[in-house]
């Protein structure tokens, strides 16, 4: 029976088979199903070169002027300037330095504050008034504020990264700590827990992968707020680069700065999504 | 010994919105020592509410719950329980869970093994000892779980419709299951379900609930004979006793349909 459908597929005729390949494309565009590696990998590589492709073609062809849009190649010769005279690595270090000050702090203060906001109703009740108002504030309407009250050296550009981050996590920490069942809290006290067990070792660890994934994304969050941290009195900085750039109209300047903070975005997710692969390989996503 | 004896219970729950809510009305009922005791019921009459009173995760409105003569004012483990939903810790093992009970209780590494590999091998998963929960079947866990409320040798059995999430075929193998673990160490067992074979091939007692309020109906002895396999499923006494509780549960069922009624 098997020979009968090869030699069937061998006889196959070109509208028969143009008729499979357009089935087949047809199935890559139905909703949630997978679709095979090798075409998502060229999909992607597709849309990057495209967009590495129109880039090249407006700025080599002349079509925009180069105060405007960059070439690639002088964007690759300022990296290649800063990176000798040693100024990149310098503003970039001093970015990471302020984004990881403010989200290391915002992050030991939320994690739990957010764990026991959403476990304990008295917790919600006093933080949720604080939490609720300034989760709509812009950040940058409380610049004037921090520079009056902490002045304008680095504490300030972490102070605006602690606010960008810290009351987003402590929203998003207490939905992920009340979601955690109250089935499972319930199983451990008839197993024996007292509250402080069911606290220790149920709920901080059940709320771990929601944890990790709020910090994943609220670490990408901190990333947007560097340019507004450095806004104000900044000598150093990617932020600061981007900014002083603007006033020579050094478009590749500019250019190398987004890229850079881009791709630094891109290694700390990376760094988070493979830490919690390692440290919760029981939550593994499937 | 482990008597309980449920006494004149009622449970009211005040609704959010105002007003009240009785899901148990005056429930008397009692499980001797080493009973196997099943509650029936339809779905809403109030059975997790006992379960959980029992439990002692609530306090009653009104009656007493005791066991051996003692009171019962909050959970202990010697109330374990294996719920319907899926409660093992997903970020222990299967060992580790099932030493979970005796690690709280301070029981030594050595001792806390030896009891943990005992139990994992009476519900038959020798084997599965480092797996994570994640990786295991429905009817795994929940074999996970009984061997979990076991390790902590607890008096009384609490199982609010354990293989109420399986599908037929491993409800069947759990059943069977359950009743060889239970020949090995004849706990006291409150076991509720909503489905009369299940009732009545596990229980040496069927009590009978009605629809909400939830109070006891009917209390039926079971005497087949153990140990019981399938076949007791066609047997004449197993149909006459199946015969009867559909009649009560119909009417029942009957008497609620009335009372939706305008
Ligand atoms: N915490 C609560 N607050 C208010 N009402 C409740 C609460 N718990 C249970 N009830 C009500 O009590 C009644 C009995 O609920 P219970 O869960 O005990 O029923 P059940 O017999 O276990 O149902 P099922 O077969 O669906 O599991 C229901 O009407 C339910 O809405
Ligand atoms: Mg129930």
């Amino acid at each position: 029976m098997c020979s009968k459908v090869v030699s069937h597929a061998a006889n196959e005729g070109s509208g028969a088979r143009r008729a499979r390949i357009a089935s087949r494309v047809a199935s890559y565009f139905a909703p949630k199903t997978e679709i095979p590696g090798r075409v998502y990998a060229t999909t992607s590589a597709l849309t990057a070169i495209s967009v590495f492709a129109a880039w090249s073609l407006l700025s080599y062809g002349g079509l925009v002027r180069p105060d405007f849009l960059p070439t690639p190649g002088a964007v690759l010769h300022a990296a290649w300037v800063t990176l000798a005279d040693g100024s990149l690595l310098h503003h970039a270090w001093s970015s990471v330095t302020v984004i990881l000050s403010g989200f290391i702090l915002a992050s030991v203060l939320a994690v739990p504050l957010g764990i026991m906001m959403g476990s304990f109703k008295i917790v919600e009740a006093a933080v949720e008034p604080i939490t609720g108002f300034v989760r709509y504030l812009p950040v940058s309407a409380l610049i004037p504020l921090l520079i009056l009250w902490i002045g304008i050296g680095i504490e300030q550009k972490i102070a605006v990264i602690f606010l960008g981050t810290f009351f987003q996590q402590v929203i998003l920490i207490a939905d992920v700590s009340a979601g955690v069942s109250r089935d499972l809290v319930d199983c451990s006290y008839t197993l024996g827990a007292k509250r402080r067990h069911v606290i220790t070792q149920v709920l901080i660890p059940a709320t771990l992968p929601g944890v990790m994934d709020t910090l994943r994304v609220t670490m990408g969050w901190a990333w947007t707020y560097l340019v507004v941290a450095e806004l104000v009195a900044a000598n150093s900085g990617l932020g600061y680069m981007i900014l002083n750039s603007m006033r020579g109209l050094f478009t590749d300047m500019i250019f190398l700065g987004i890229l850079v903070i881009g791709l630094l975005g891109l290694i700390t997710d990376q760094v988070m999504k493979a830490l919690r692969a390692w440290l919760l390989p029981w939550a593994a996503r499937t | 010994m482990a008597s309980l004896v449920i006494d004149d219970v009622s449970m009211r729950f005040a609704l959010r919105r105002g007003g009240e809510v009785t899901a148990l009305e005056h429930i008397c009922l009692e499980v001797a020592d080493r009973e196997f005791s099943v509650i029936v019921g339809p779905s809403g009459c109030g059975k997790s509410t006992l379960l959980r009173l029992v439990a002692g995760l609530e306090q009653p409105s009104a009656g007493m719950i005791r066991l051996d003569g003692q009171p019962i004012t909050g959970p202990s483990r010697d109330r374990g329980m294996v719920f319907q939903s899926y409660t093992l810790f997903p970020w222990l093992t299967v060992r580790r869970n099932v030493e979970f009970g005796l690690r709280i209780a301070g029981v030594s590494a050595a001792e806390r093994a030896e009891i943990a590999a005992h139990f994992i091998e009476q519900v038959g998963l020798k084997g599965f000892e480092d797996a994570y929960p994640a990786q295991l079947s429905g009817g795994m866990r929940q074999r996970v779980a009984l061997a979990r409320a076991l390790a902590n040798d607890p008096k009384v059995l609490l199982m609010d419709e354990p293989f109420g999430a399986l599908d037929s075929q491993t409800r069947a193998l759990m059943q069977e299951l359950l009743l060889d673990v239970w020949e090995h160490n004849h706990k006291t067992v409150l076991f509720i379900t909503h489905d009369i074979d299940e009732a009545l091939f596990l229980g040496d007692r069927v009590h009978v609930m009605t629809a909400r309020p939830g109070r006891i109906r009917e209390e039926i002895p079971v005497d087949i004979p153990r140990p019981r396999t399938f076949d007791v499923l066609t047997s004449p006494a197993f149909t006459a006793l199946k015969r009867s509780i559909l009649a009560h549960i119909r009417e029942e069922a009957m008497r609620a349909v009335e009372a939706a009624a305008p």
